[in-house]
């Protein structure tokens, strides 16, 4: 169970640009949820995955994992249990490391990274295995450089990387926008697919709005630091993209856009 | 013949530099400008002992544990009071000319008649008079492959992965819940060591230690990485330490070239008009693959 009670955060605090954006925020995400986030610009749902990961300080508030008070965990600690898919293709692989290397790295997540032999041999075929589960025929082309794959094969490494380990948490931050709609297509039936199998509790942004209805168990609208909807189980079921749309511009149309 | 010699010789001592700068510039992305200050770091230290009577092979591993020190120094800088990367070089490069001189005692340590790793007594035992001539060759070659062995095989382990991970996308360092700025004092500790180890190797091969034998080490590195890296890019099967010990031999042939024509006072204009011609040749190459990205 992840919590964040009585968040607040500023932007440039102490400046005359000062925004806040967070005043009293709380959200509580169960065991086992997928939780979709939508919202406009600059609602904060960036926001709040990286004060979940510890990207970002914030002014005062709690942050608890299963009751235990994590916010003063730096970041790199924190991701022992949080695997993190960014929108941006490239800042999940390393583009100068072939396929098997990046692979062996996600693989020893959470592990020692001493002067044992980088590449464990016996893993390479379940590493192949992994990779044939994409359909991308990325299993035949371990030896060659990340960097030299596409923006959507790449997002699919990044997936698989973050999931390989046992993780609680699993970030998606717009992870398909930046993919064409075919590739999101197939991103998006991994994501599920793998979220399903390893039970992950997920909290994913995005600004596909059907893709905020069809996946997932729960669902948020965010607008300038607020939860403005809230909906899990079947009241989510039973909502349409209309219905959703409905909202976003409702919501527009107060802020004058 | 001995032209050739002399400047493999020399090419294979600064190859081991290159090898650190290789890391700091090529794999962390780092602009180290320590190394001005670390190589001749090694050569102080090294000199002083062999004044002292320390063995010469001795000196050589010392010289690699102070140059890590220094390294994790310039680390500290950068990550833990957050100073810019060049400025933590600078601020490490200019502290250690202070800190040479205190070692050394003076600007100028001259070892003429004491052991080195390449003329003492166990050599002149068991070396042949008939090779006697090849030995500082054979010894660098030796050192310089084994640096090279060493670093290849580490950058094939677990941390040498997390190293090269950590030039390339320090997130997924973070992602991968290790500490991504101390991967990165690691990183500079090793190629500091490997700086300081040539600094040892290269004051034993002049017999003498200057405080100023450090001023443009940076820029050979640089030239011997960006040389080597850039002219032997296209054959694939040598790695890339093999290609920066390349380099290093191409530039030191370059001056020796060069300075058969002009005078040793022309050395650093040759090295900078060289490190200038290798950037721009080097740059329309990378131009167009950032340009396929």
């Amino acid at each position: 169970m992840l919590e964040l009670k009585n968040i607040h955060k500023l932007y440039n605090p102490g400046t005359v640009n000062e925004i806040c954006l967070f005043e009293d925020f709380n959200l509580t995400v169960n065991k086992g949820e997928f939780v979709s986030v939508v919202g406009s610009n600059g609602s904060g749902k960036t926001s709040m995955l990286n004060i979940i990961c510890g990207s970002i300080p914030i002014e005062s508030g709690t942050i608890l994992v299963n009751d235990k008070n994590i916010t003063k965990e730096k970041e790199f600690k924190r991701n022992e249990r949080i695997g993190r898919v960014y929108q941006n293709p490239a800042m999940g692989t390393c583009p100068s490391m072939t396929i098997l290397e990046n692979m062996s790295l996600a693989d020893n997540k959470g592990k020692m990274y001493g002067l044992g032999r980088g590449t464990n041999k016996d893993r390479i075929n379940y590493y192949k295995e992994q990779l044939s589960l994409l359909g991308l025929g990325l299993e035949d082309k371990i030896n060659i450089m990340v960097g030299s794959l596409s923006g959507g094969q790449r997002q699919a490494m990044a997936l698989l990387m973050s999931t390989m380990t046992p993780i609680k948490f699993l970030i998606l931050d717009e992870h398909t926008a930046a993919l064409d709609p075919k590739t999101a297509e197939l991103i998006m039936e991994l994501t599920d697919r793998v979220i399903k199998e390893k039970d992950l509790t997920t909290i994913m942004v995005t600004h596909n709005l059907r893709y905020a209805i069809e996946y997932g168990n729960r669902l948020i609208m965010m607008h300038q630091g607020k939860c403005v909807m809230d909906k899990a189980g079947d009241e989510k079921q039973s909502m349409s993209t209309d219905d959703v749309l409905r909202l976003f511009n409702e919501i527009s149309i107060e802020c004058g856009n | 013949m001995d032209f050739i010699i002399s400047f493999l010789e020399q090419g294979l001592i600064y190859g081991v530099l290159a090898l650190g700068v290789y890391i700091t510039y090529k794999i962390l992305d780092f602009p180290d400008l320590s190394v001005d200050g670390t190589f001749p770091l090694g050569a102080s230290v090294t000199a002083t002992l062999i004044v002292k009577g320390v063995n010469p092979y001795l000196t050589l591993l010392i010289a690699f544990a102070v140059g890590i020190a220094a390294g994790i120094c310039t680390g500290l800088i950068h990550v833990k009071c957050q100073v810019r990367d060049l400025l933590a070089g600078i601020i490490m490069m200019t502290a250690l000319w202070t800190i040479n001189l205190r070692i050394a005692g003076t600007a100028n340590v001259p070892m003429l008649s004491q052991q080195t790793i390449f003329k003492n007594d166990l050599l002149g035992a068991i070396v042949p008079t008939g090779i006697s001539g090849y030995v500082k060759i054979l010894m660098i070659v030796v050192l310089a492959l084994i640096c090279k062995l060493l670093l290849d095989g580490y950058l094939k382990t677990k941390s040498g992965y997390l190293l090269r991970a950590v030039g390339d996308n320090d997130i997924l360092v973070t992602s991968l819940a290790k500490d991504q700025g101390n991967v990165k004092i690691l990183g500079l500790a090793i190629a500091n060591g490997l700086v300081a180890l040539a600094g040892s190797m290269f004051c034993q091969y002049q017999r003498v230690f200057d405080i100023s034998m450090g001023t443009g080490a940076v820029v050979i590195g640089l030239a011997s990485v960006i040389i080597g890296t850039s002219i032997l890019k296209k054959l694939t099967f040598f790695k890339p330490t093999t290609a920066v010990l390349f380099g290093a031999v191409i530039y030191m042939a370059c001056v020796a070239l060069a300075l058969k024509k002009c005078t040793p006072q022309d050395t650093k204009l040759i090295t900078a008009a060289l490190l200038l011609i290798v950037l721009v040749v080097s740059r329309g190459r990378r131009k167009k693959v950032k340009t396929n990205a």
